[in-house]
């Protein structure tokens, strides 16, 4: 049961990052690619109808999480407390960014919030893969399971590491450019015209980035904690995890180099699907690691609700789930296809 | 009460208070929505179809102010009550997180073509967007009522070993009687909150003797819901929360009266300051008897004091407790009496020529949002110094391995950010108000991005 329930919040943050993602790399890409007030209208409104939805997936799988595993909600939101402060305030920007900026027809007005969205789409996704990072390198957790991490120390992933060290800067770096990729993918499929050709071109060069990154992250990743492989080792069947990294990213090379917009874009969903199983296979059962003492993880045994919660919110989690999707297939194919340019208009 | 405590209390409050600013227009206005939708099917005049469309963009300004703010209460269990997180969680966080599968799925969904979709929609389907919205938002506000219904009147749950508590019944935790008497309460605050704000919008442009059609509109419609929630609002479901309470907290209830001691026949206060050295109250304006028949139907009825209980239980600050409460029950009464005089006025068709009674209404817009975080203040600060009533100890909650410094850091960062974002929303509001329900006589496809049609 609570390896069940491992694995539907794990469900859900791959969700997150994979549908959040795309429009959190598309925003952080807003200021950079799209050069006009046309462009950035026809890049608002590729993920216009959605964001709000995909973001609702964080607060679904923060509210699920704190249900199964209390502990574990406890101790990691108390003890990443000044990131998380952060990132809800680049949170509070980043909506306010888009969904205020077309309410006034003024050059300055738009221009501002243009800058605010983008810049705080940017940010939450450093924050995100450094949080991914100290997740990996694991925390100062002391004996009763709580720790507090400063913003940085002297930047090694030492026993008493800050958020910011050289790794997990490294996960943040590799974040960046993976949703980066994952945005352009998803606006290239939902534009046509200048922009369309700019992002395809940008994708070819992210990608070799992004593979340069995908290896060192991993041989940096063993480095720092080399018992994430002892999964693996354990269970061979865990190879075809990497497989599939590999295979997505070649994916997403050929596709859009043969403009296979959809493909492309699912390649990309593979890879963050692919890479995030991969650090979940690695850590189970512990679900957050300690830098120090191993005895003081928060694992599986030791951060799950009660059996009788656990069991009842099988219930009504599988019933809510069954109606969100329902809700995404509605909204996505309500506003599927590509954003004309004669829609930005006034 | 050491510092972090003191912080994280801070934190907690401001936050809350500053959010609830926005989710109670929200609740309010959804419904008011819903039914100038009706009245456009019902009459074919294109006017209400209009009024709906002024009042859904107020709506999705108000929205993203309220999913903005919410946002961070979520994860503020986690941060600032780690402690109070990893011993309820098991519990409590059933409501938080069936709010998030429930409601915000369905109402990021249906927004969205609430938003934008009117032309795409037709106009049944867009009536829909608008029901769907509304329950959306009623829905949330149960969750979280029911959450927060937990803490005051725990049930319905199991203790484990280790101190942490796990549901023992589905049911049990959503049909908590208290959370239900509190939800109606809830509810008829937030809908007298849409009401007021639809009336004095609309007793604003009959003053300013523009878009005067719009204008009566609104006051109408203000005006017969206002009648119907702020009467509500008081019986039954102020009376009922009020005894349940008496029954349940009857320290918390002690403490909203400033009763200090038990008597028969205790009176109640109308205005006054209590003294809680001298265990008594300044200035005082009561009349005798009125307690002990509002909770007991009888006159002579006795009324326990907060003498009768232990000082290590009586809530933390009594003052705040006594003036929320005071200030919350005496709007109440208040709107009832203007909301009366309103509909009087409207039934004999002299009401949108009567200007001080538009001045009144127009004036009056402020309060029910005072009065309903009031009516939040008043149950909250009434349950300390508790978080789980009777079982989990406030001074127990907070996150110990956060310290004063960081709590204040990152509140200061809040009051920072939310000043910003009231000048923006205030901003927009009144811009809104400004260009008139004229300006949306035809679907716009200006507004923000949510919407390709």
């Amino acid at each position: 049961m609570q390896t069940l329930w491992f694995i539907l919040v794990a469900l859900m943050l791959t969700a997150y990052v994979v549908l959040d993602g795309f429009d959190l790399g598309a925003g952080a890409l807003h200021l950079f690619v799209a050069r006009n007030d046309q462009e950035r209208r026809m890049l608002l409104r590729a993920i216009g109808p959605v964001w709000d939805g995909n973001e609702v997936w964080l607060l679904a799988a923060g509210g699920t999480l704190f249900y199964a595993f209390p502990l574990l909600y406890a101790s990691s939101f108390s003890g990443f407390y000044l990131p998380l402060n952060m990132v809800l305030w680049l949170l509070v920007f980043r909506a306010i960014g888009i969904e205020f900026r077309l309410h006034l027809d003024s050059r300055v007005w738009r221009d501002f919030f243009d800058a605010v969205f983008s810049l705080a789409s940017l940010l939450l996704i450093v924050l995100f893969g450094a949080a991914f990072g100290n997740v990996m390198r694991g925390v100062p957790l002391g004996p009763d399971h709580y720790f507090f991490v400063s913003l940085w120390t002297n930047f090694l992933p030492g026993p008493q590491p800050g958020a910011l060290d050289w790794y997990t800067v490294l996960a943040a770096v590799v974040c960046v450019v993976a949703l980066s990729l994952h945005g352009a993918l998803y606006v290239i499929l939902k534009t046509e015209g200048p922009l369309n050709t700019r992002l395809r071109d940008l994708v070819q060069w992210l990608w070799p980035a992004l593979i340069v990154l995908t290896i060192a992250s991993l041989i940096a990743t063993v480095f720092v904690r080399r018992q994430l492989l002892d999964n693996y080792r354990a269970d061979p069947v865990g190879w075809i995890i990497p497989v599939a990294v590999i295979a997505a990213l070649i994916g997403i090379f050929y596709f859009n180099r043969a403009r296979q917009e959809r493909n492309a874009f699912l390649a990309s969903c593979l890879y963050l699907i692919a890479m995030l199983c991969g650090a979940a296979f690695a850590l189970y059962p512990a679900l957050l690691p300690a830098s120090g003492d191993p005895a003081n993880s928060i694992t599986l045994q030791n951060a799950s609700a009660g059996a009788s919660s656990l069991s009842i919110g099988l219930v009504w989690w599988s019933i809510g789930m069954a109606i969100a999707v329902a809700y995404f297939i509605l909204v996505y194919s309500m506003f599927k296809g590509k954003v004309a340019a004669s829609e930005t208009g006034h | 009460m050491n510092d972090a405590l003191f912080i994280h209390r801070i934190h907690f409050a401001f936050t809350i208070t500053y959010h609830y600013i926005f989710p109670q227009l929200t609740m309010g206005l959804a419904p008011l929505i819903v039914v100038l939708k009706t009245l456009a099917l019902k009459t074919r005049n294109p006017d209400y179809d209009t009024a709906a469309r002024f009042w859904i963009k107020i709506f999705g300004i108000n929205f993203v102010a309220g999913v903005v703010t919410g946002i961070p209460m979520e994860f503020q269990f986690g941060t600032n009550w780690s402690r109070f997180s990893q011993l309820t969680g098991g519990v409590i966080a059933q409501p938080l997180a069936m709010e998030g599968v429930f409601s915000f799925f369905l109402e990021s969904a249906f927004l969205g073509l609430l938003l934008f979709g009117e032309k795409r929609l037709g106009r049944i389907g867009h009536w829909w967007a608008g029901f769907m919205v509304f329950f959306g938002t009623w829905l949330s506000g149960f969750f979280i009522v029911v959450a927060d219904a937990w803490m005051q009147h725990p049930v319905a749950y199991n203790r484990l070993p280790d101190g942490s508590f796990e549901v023992a019944s589905f049911w049990g935790i959503l049909g908590n009687p208290w959370g239900l008497i509190q939800y109606a309460h809830v509810m008829t605050g937030a809908l007298t909150t849409g009401a007021f704000a639809m009336a004095a919008t609309g007793a604003f442009y009959l003053l300013s003797n523009r878009s005067t059609a719009y204008g009566r509109i609104f006051v109408r419609v203000g005006v017969i819901a206002g009648v119907i929630a702020t009467v509500l609002q008081i019986f039954p479901t102020g009376d009922l929360h009020g005894r349940y309470m008496a029954s349940h907290q009857p320290v918390a209830t002690a403490g909203m009266e400033a009763l200090f001691h038990t008597q028969a026949g205790a009176p109640i206060v109308l205005f006054g300051q209590p003294n809680v050295e001298r265990q008594t109250i300044d200035n005082p304006l009561a009349v005798n008897d009125v307690l002990s028949f509002l909770i007991y139907g009888t006159t002579a009825a006795e009324v326990k004091g907060l003498d009768d209980f232990p000082t290590d239980v009586w809530p933390t600050n009594v003052p705040l407790l006594y003036f929320a409460y005071h200030v919350m029950a005496g709007l109440g009464t208040l709107f009832v009496a203007i909301m009366l005089i309103a509909a009087f006025l409207l039934l004999r068709g002299a009401l949108f020529q009567t200007q001080w009674m538009l001045w009144v209404l127009l004036l009056a817009v402020p309060f029910p949002f005072i009065a309903n975080m009031a009516g939040w203040f008043t149950a909250e600060v009434g349950r300390q110094p508790w978080l789980v009533y009777g079982l989990v100890r406030t001074a127990n909650g907070y996150s110990s391995n956060v310290s004063a410094a960081n709590g204040l850091f990152t509140l200061l960062g809040f009051m920072g950010l939310y000043a910003l974002l009231s000048i923006f929303y205030l901003f927009l509001i009144q811009r809104q108000i400004d260009a008139g329900p004229e300006a949306q006589h035809s679907e716009t496809t200006f507004g923000p991005v949510t919407g390709s049609a």
